[in-house]
């Protein structure tokens, strides 16, 4: 049987290298759909790598997230937009300086970052679930909600702040719009709208003339 | 050596088998089952000729399913539309791995099992967007949408339902989530009873997520011929059919494991014999909830969409956040035993 780490490093080369292939399906491929796919198979290897790092919680909180929420809201706007395919590659010349430098600045300001950290010599220290015997998502439960309660109760409320604005930005007050009043509509008595009449199921005959007359003619 | 491979890759496999086949066979008999009870409910046979009683009218069907064409409309785009049904029924069948049936009677005892659930069925909205929008037609998408925007909205109040059974076992693993139930009162330590509203709002929640009736707005058959599906026939409709009802029958593992102490005996366990735990308690329990998915489908009128969005976002997001305050507060002050402790 194969060595589990020789496993797990064949693992990692096999998910970076789905990951990097769907990312530059991401911004190559014609098919806008098949595009948003590319980025949605993106999102689950890299997953898939978070799981090998034993990040388990990041990894299905990515899933759920990105995957399971953001990326079908994203797909649903993409299938109800009427994009032309033939002139969605038109830019890609003019653009491509511009993006080469973006690209080579974001690759400098990394290198340099991984730079300042290697020269901070700071060893990582031993995972700290493992160190105090818990599961990857029981510690990072207990260091949110202990140690560090304040910076994400802050998060939180930035993020409300942030549904609220959005709404509230989108908000237009049409006028000569009719709403449904739901709360009214469930109070409405069925006495109100209709009237059960008692009646007889047949109409009783008018009364016959009596029969002798009848005769007479 | 062989040892290990048997240890590692054979013994998985079998496990898998074990619980996808009699799944497969579960949703034939389920298939039949749900036609006879609705047949009972509107006063009529159900199926009856074909084997003793009508029972292997399910296996016929498949039979008839198998044996069809895969017709693959024009324009369609052909790798997505064959695509689809695969991640539709990959989800539902992958979300199994971590339902524990019995003590130890689990195929993989993850840590993180009900935020896996929460992935794997939030996973399977793909399978119905892609059909419908690989399908190019007009029914076909407009299922599509309503469903994805559907599944989202109540996948949030059935997050939030999950939140609650956690908050008070203090675990995500299923295993543990059963073990904080057990108790001396026998089924009145279930989380069904502090959590009332939320094991109702879960199980409708289900209901909505499997876009089974009432709420099945997406295949709405009076007004967009079949949804999502219209366009399939043969293999590739079984393979819808399949999912949905597997999804279904994994809803209501889900809410008996969750709610109502899973293996669990509702019987405190001084009773002797029908005191134990089984895994028929979790599949007596699990059998009512399915029984309840056809009551439902016999019994309510389709809901207007425009109200299911209503009552997703309007009604259980906001009783739902509430009661994870309750929940908190019923684990802070200890008004909930936790395990045997109570």
């Amino acid at each position: 049987m194969i060595d589990p780490s020789v496993f797990q490093l064949i693992c990692f080369y096999a998910f970076s290298a789905v990951t990097i292939g769907a990312a530059l399906g991401v911004i190559s491929l014609r098919n806008t759909v098949h595009a948003v796919l590319a980025l949605v198979l993106t999102f689950f290897s890299t997953a898939c790598i978070w799981l090998l790092a034993e990040a388990e919680f990041l990894a299905i909180a990515l899933i759920v997230v990105y995957v399971g929420a953001v990326m079908v809201l994203f797909l649903f706007v993409v299938m109800m937009l009427d994009i032309k395919q033939e002139h969605i590659r038109e830019g890609f010349i003019k653009y491509l300086p511009v993006g080469i430098i973006v690209a080579l600045i974001m690759l400098g300001e990394m290198l340099a970052m991984i730079g300042v950290r290697a020269m901070h010599a700071q060893v990582m220290g031993a995972n700290p679930a493992t160190v105090a015997g818990m599961s990857n998502t029981e510690w990072l439960g207990t260091a949110l909600y202990t140690q560090f309660l304040l910076p994400f109760e802050i998060a939180a409320l930035i993020l409300t702040v942030g549904v609220v604005a959005a709404v509230v930005l989108t908000l237009r007050q049409r006028t000569g719009v009719r709403h449904q009043a739901a709360s009214q509509q469930v109070l409405v008595n069925p006495r109100d709208r209709i009237r059960v009449v008692k009646m007889a199921a047949e109409v009783p005959a008018a009364p016959q003339p009596a029969p002798g007359k009848e005769s007479t003619p | 050596m062989g040892d290990q491979i048997l240890n590692q890759l054979i013994w998985p496999v079998i496990y898998i088998l074990a619980i996808v086949l009699p799944l497969v066979i579960a949703v034939a008999m389920f298939v039949y089952w749900e036609r006879k009870v609705i047949g009972w409910m509107h006063v009529r046979m159900g199926p009856n000729k074909i084997g003793p009683l009508g029972l292997l009218q399910a296996f016929a069907d498949v039979v008839k399913l198998l044996l069809k064409e895969v017709i693959l409309p024009t324009e369609a785009n052909k790798f997505l539309y064959y695509l689809a049904p695969m991640l539709a029924l990959i989800p539902a069948l992958a979300a199994w791995a971590v339902v524990p049936f019995n003590e130890q009677m689990v195929l993989a005892n993850v840590n993180a099992g009900v935020l896996y659930l929460l992935a794997m069925t939030s996973l399977g909205v793909y399978g119905i967007i892609l059909a419908g929008w690989a399908s190019n037609s007009r029914y076909a998408l407009l299922g599509a949408m309503r469903s994805a925007a559907q599944v989202i909205s109540y996948e949030l109040a059935m997050g939030l339902c999950l939140v609650c059974v956690l908050v008070l076992a203090g675990s995500l693993n299923l295993t543990d989530i059963v073990h904080a139930q057990t108790g001396h009162k026998g089924m009145f330590d279930w989380f069904m009873w502090p959590l009332l509203p939320v094991f109702i709002i879960y199980f409708i929640s289900g209901v909505a997520e499997t876009n089974r009736a009432p709420f099945d707005v997406a295949e709405g058959e009076s007004e967009i011929v079949a949804g999502f599906h219209v366009e399939y026939s043969g293999s590739a409709f079984a393979l819808f059919f399949l999912a949905e009802y597997a999804n279904m029958i994994l809803v209501s593992f889900l809410a008996a494991i969750l709610f109502m102490g899973g293996w669990l005996s509702p019987f405190p366990a001084s009773w002797g014999f029908i005191g134990q735990g089984s895994f028929l308690w979790l599949f007596i329990k699990a059998f009512i909830f399915a029984f309840m998915f056809l009551w439902f489908r016999a019994s309510f009128p389709r809901y207007r969409y425009d109200q299911i969005m209503r009552l997703g976002w309007k009604v259980f997001i906001p009783i739902t956040i509430v009661w994870v305050l309750v929940a908190g507060c019923m684990k802070y002050f200890g008004w909930v035993t936790v395990g045997t402790g109570g």
